[in-house]
């Protein structure tokens, strides 16, 4: 192993003539296909990554328009029925003086998925062509993007509790509204879409690049 | 150039590099992108084995028993993790059950099993029990999906909003799901995708 300098010129197992084992970073010769330490599917570069990412994108944002205009949650009062879309769930906890609380769900159900779109979108169209950015930012936001992604889940997770603690008949009752499915499964898609990005594209086109 | 066992390639962005045992508690790192490929932790096996079953013993109490209570007045509402889960049962919301099971309690049970599947023989020193290479995978390729993590944040929040509604109390099962999603972050810094491979294709071939 080489000390923690960063070199574009390391060998890459595709210049080898090998091919490595994402699940278990063992080396088969080039044209393996099953990996034959783990089993895994190899694929030295993946040609259709980028349009399962767009495909994934596409769909996780027709569902994130439903999500932000549909009720996510039906608070029923004695006989009076409040709706709440996500927007509105945060600002009723601002109101409420839980600032903290209304910052962590504006961040994890606004900014996390906004800011994923962007980024997704944005990886996605950088490597398609020869750029000056450099390798190791590009896969800071990557990884990024990859591990934040989940936490968009919280406001789901939320509603779920409140509808099952939530059940005194005339007194209150909570109901999910049709904005929890989408929510849910546009994060589900952004997520499949992050996970469709090969992050070896990054540092190959820069290899080119430089060549 | 032909493949050999020290060989090792960066998952993250493919440089190949040869990987020596490397000193106890030292980290070996990809020289072009800087993602760590190695950490020698010679009881790891151990503590993720110890730690996976502890979280698994304690799943089940999750599962069993009341997790939170509310109380406003004459009313009382207690709902168990089972409960929570299958709160969008009805109608057009199924499907979102189910996806909450799998996430919460479904997907994490599962990995931890499969760890515990490939990994407890080694801590014992007994020879590896059939399809342990694939139990091992799967475990890593389901990490993203297991959101018990996430639901504890959730949780937090429902508290929160639920406050100047109705008195809260939490049950047995909140604490031990608590304790499952401390131990399981401390369980995942012990691994190490190279090292636990090493280990079990070493149990492997004996």
């Amino acid at each position: 192993m080489d000390g923690p300098g960063h070199s574009n010129e390391a060998l890459t197992a595709l210049d080898a003539g090998l091919v490595g084992c994402r699940h278990c970073t063992h080396v088969s010769p080039l044209n393996t296909e099953i990996c034959s330490r783990c089993g895994g599917k190899l694929v030295s570069r993946d040609p259709t990554s980028l349009q399962r990412v767009w495909a994934w994108w596409i769909a996780g944002m027709l569902f994130y328009i439903p999500a932000n205009v549909y009720p996510m949650l039906i608070t029923a009062t004695m006989g009076r029925a409040e709706e709440a879309t996500i927007l509105g769930g945060v600002i009723d906890l601002a109101n409420f003086g839980a600032y903290g609380v209304a910052f962590i769900v504006f961040f994890a159900s606004i900014v996390i998925p906004v800011g994923k779109f962007i980024a997704i979108a944005y990886l996605a169209l950088i490597v398609r062509k020869p750029h000056g950015e450099k390798p190791s930012h590009l896969l800071h936001l990557f990884e990024v993007v990859e591990w934040i992604g989940r936490w968009s889940m919280i406001d789901v997770f939320v509603v779920a509790i409140l509808v099952a603690l939530v059940q005194f008949d005339l007194l209150a009752t909570i109901n999910p509204g049709i904005a929890a499915v989408c929510f849910a499964l546009s994060v589900v898609f952004t997520m499949l879409s992050a996970m469709s990005f090969d992050s070896r594209a990054i540092w190959d086109r820069i290899e080119t690049l430089s060549k | 150039m032909q493949p050999s066992d020290d060989l090792v390639c960066c998952p993250v962005c493919d440089a190949l590099h040869r990987v020596e045992a490397l000193p106890d508690g030292q980290r070996a790192r990809c020289s072009r992108c800087g993602t760590v490929i190695s950490v020698a932790r010679p009881e790891a096996i151990l503590r993720i084995v110890v730690l996976a079953s502890t979280a698994l013993i304690l799943m089940a109490i999750v599962v069993f028993y009341p997790f939170l209570e509310l109380r406003n007045g004459v009313f009382t509402s207690r709902a168990s993790v089972f409960e929570t889960v299958m709160s969008f049962s009805e109608g057009v919301m199924a499907p979102l059950s189910i996806a909450v099971a799998a996430f919460v309690i479904v997907l994490p049970v599962t990995r931890l099993a499969l760890l515990l599947w490939a990994l407890s023989p080694l801590a014992l020193n007994v020879s590896p029990l059939p399809w342990a290479t694939n139990a091992l995978r799967y475990a890593e390729v389901l990490k993203p999906w297991a959101m018990a993590e996430i639901f504890m944040v959730g949780v937090a929040v429902a508290l929160v909003k639920l406050a100047d509604l109705a008195t809260l109390s939490m049950g047995p099962a909140f604490w031990s799901f608590a304790a499952i999603v401390v131990i399981t972050a401390l369980k995942d810094t012990q691994m190490s995708k190279h090292a636990v491979w090493m280990a079990l294709d070493t149990a492997m071939k004996r």
